[in-house]
């Protein structure tokens, strides 16, 4: 059964692929290795784990500004996540996606406990909708 | 949010990609914030034009942008002068990237200054909205000029830029410039000590307390350069982005509260005193923020007559100092180097030194983790005093 969300638009564009979700604000200056795509913040739940295609879940966004062009950097590498979920968006992650062309929304209508690793999901960053499960 | 006819269109891409693309963040930012609408602005200040900040992809979405500026719009400070960056020890592949990236900012129609004191260049006014990027020059422009900014970071302070408009929130909002605690000064007259008089020290103390609130000082009567010196520092210790001195700012008569509603700080002289040490420095540095044609007029009268004995370096916008050329002869005379562009916080030239000495209660907070160096602060008068002992 497939189930349809909604949320609060933030970037443009669809994105679809396996949720990576963490309970765990996300920096992504020196938290994501832009070369390979994986989390690199020491003792972070994702620590290890590629977000390259992913719909990647996580609360906010902290740390550096500098975070926006690491996003780009990202997408120019081709490590990029299919789509960001985020509980609230914040300044970094939301230019970011918009400057990486990653579709993105926030405030989705579920409690982010719902969101279950692995589910593959498609993100609709110019309505507003998150939709999960075949 | 409430967008024109005109934003719409430029959100529709009738402007082109990029203008689109910078709507899409205001847009975004102003969800984020909850902004009602977009609001005209008078001119921007980026951030992020150092190569050390922004790196090679930062360069590459610079260079990506095919749009020009809708305001006059200058930069932030960069790692080094402009011209005198080999004298200053500055890496040439390193010069060579920062040239890249000023020539990227250059296209988009970005003045090629790179100042934290953009009110010395582009004229500002009461009441005009703003979107600037430097903590000081926001505390400065909100809180001396009586304009409106909310601290804007790079990406966000260029979209306003291009598109000429900003989101509605924060400080743009007269509402939310109230004032929120109150900070009483004791002691401060001149007939008690220069000291007392020292507002980067008095802004470094406050700056710990007051955090991200807007402040309300009384006991002190600065003039505008010391009020420089006072947000500038409690920008960086804290982050104020809006400050009201009894009397003195534009806004201290625009509120109507009652000072004891509000919870109160007070700073004692024996506060700021504590502030002041007395290390072996091997450097002295000034300039954070960038002087004004007035500092620089003092530090010149200081050093008539006078030899540096150790390196002494001034700090000040390219266009303040092309302007004041004389002044700026007078105090090379001694020894001592003007540099335009830089500071001593944003410089890799500064982190030769182990300890260097400032005026600034701004510099006093960022050189020890910007620099990797001690930091002691004094008075325009012993800088003078240790740099030609």
């Amino acid at each position: 059964m497939e189930v349809i969300i909604r949320a609060r638009p933030i970037a443009k564009g669809t994105g679809t692929g396996p949720l990576l979700v963490t309970d765990a604000a996300l920096s992504f200056l020196s938290g994501v290795d832009p070369e390979s795509g994986v989390v690199i913040e020491q003792g972070h739940p994702l620590e290890g784990r590629s977000i390259a295609d992913t719909v990647l879940a996580f609360p906010f966004g902290k740390g550096s500004t500098v975070g926006s062009y690491v996003m780009y950097a990202l997408q120019r590498n081709g490590n990029a996540p299919a789509a960001i979920i985020n509980h609230e968006a914040e300044p970094i992650v939301a230019v970011g996606a918009i400057i990486a062309g990653i579709p993105m929304i926030d405030r989705p209508e579920i409690p982010f406990a719902e969101l279950k690793s692995g589910t593959t999901a498609t993100v609709d960053g110019t309505e507003g909708s998150l939709r999960m499960g075949a | 949010m409430h967008l024109d006819a005109d934003d719409e269109k430029i959100l529709n891409g009738d402007y082109g990609e990029t203008r689109q693309r910078m709507m899409e963040i205001l847009v975004a930012l102003g969800k984020v914030f909850g902004a009602e609408k977009l609001v005209p602005i008078a001119s921007a200040q980026v951030s992020g034009a150092s190569y050390k900040t922004i790196g090679k992809w930062g360069l590459e979405w610079l260079r990506s942008l095919d749009a020009r500026v809708a305001v006059p719009s200058v930069l932030n400070p960069i790692g080094m002068d402009r011209e005198q960056w080999f004298e200053m020890g500055i890496d040439p592949s390193f010069a060579e990237r920062q040239e890249e990236v000023l020539a990227a900012y250059r296209r988009l129609g970005i003045k090629l200054e790179c100042t934290c004191t953009p009110y010395y260049i582009t004229i500002t006014g009461y009441g005009d909205h703003l979107a600037w990027s430097e903590s000081s020059a926001v505390v400065y422009a909100n809180s001396v000029i009586g304009a409106r900014t909310n601290r804007e970071g790079g990406p966000s302070a260029l979209a306003a830029a291009i598109v000429g408009k900003t989101p509605f929130y924060g400080l743009h909002v007269v509402e939310n410039r109230e004032p929120q605690v109150s900070v009483m000064v004791e002691g401060c007259d001149a007939a008690r000590g220069l000291r007392t008089d020292h507002f980067g020290a008095i802004g470094y103390l406050a700056g710990k307390e007051v955090g991200n609130r807007i402040p309300f000082f009384s006991g002190i009567r600065p003039n505008k350069d010391q009020l420089k010196s006072l947000g500038a520092a409690m920008a960086a210790s804290g982050a104020v982005a809006l400050f009201h001195v009894d009397k003195i700012t534009p806004e201290s008569r625009v509120f109507s509260f009652d000072p004891g509603s509000l919870e109160t700080i007070t700073i004692e002289t024996k506060d700021v005193e504590e502030v002041f040490s007395s290390i072996e420095v091997d450097a002295v540095a000034v300039g954070c923020p960038h002087c004004s044609p007035a500092e620089l007029e003092r530090i010149a009268a200081l050093l008539r007559g006078k030899t540096t004995t150790k390196p002494f370096f001034i700090f000040a916008a390219r266009s303040v100092v092309r302007s004041n050329r004389e002044t700026v002869d007078a105090i090379e005379k001694s020894g001592a180097r003007v540099y335009e562009d830089t500071c001593m916080v944003v410089s890799p030239a500064m982190e030769r030194y182990a300890a260097i000495m400032v005026d600034s209660g701004k510099a006093l907070a960022y050189v020890p983790g910007m620099c990797g160096a001690a930091a002691r602060i004094g008075t325009i008068e012993e800088c003078v005093a240790e740099a030609t002992s």
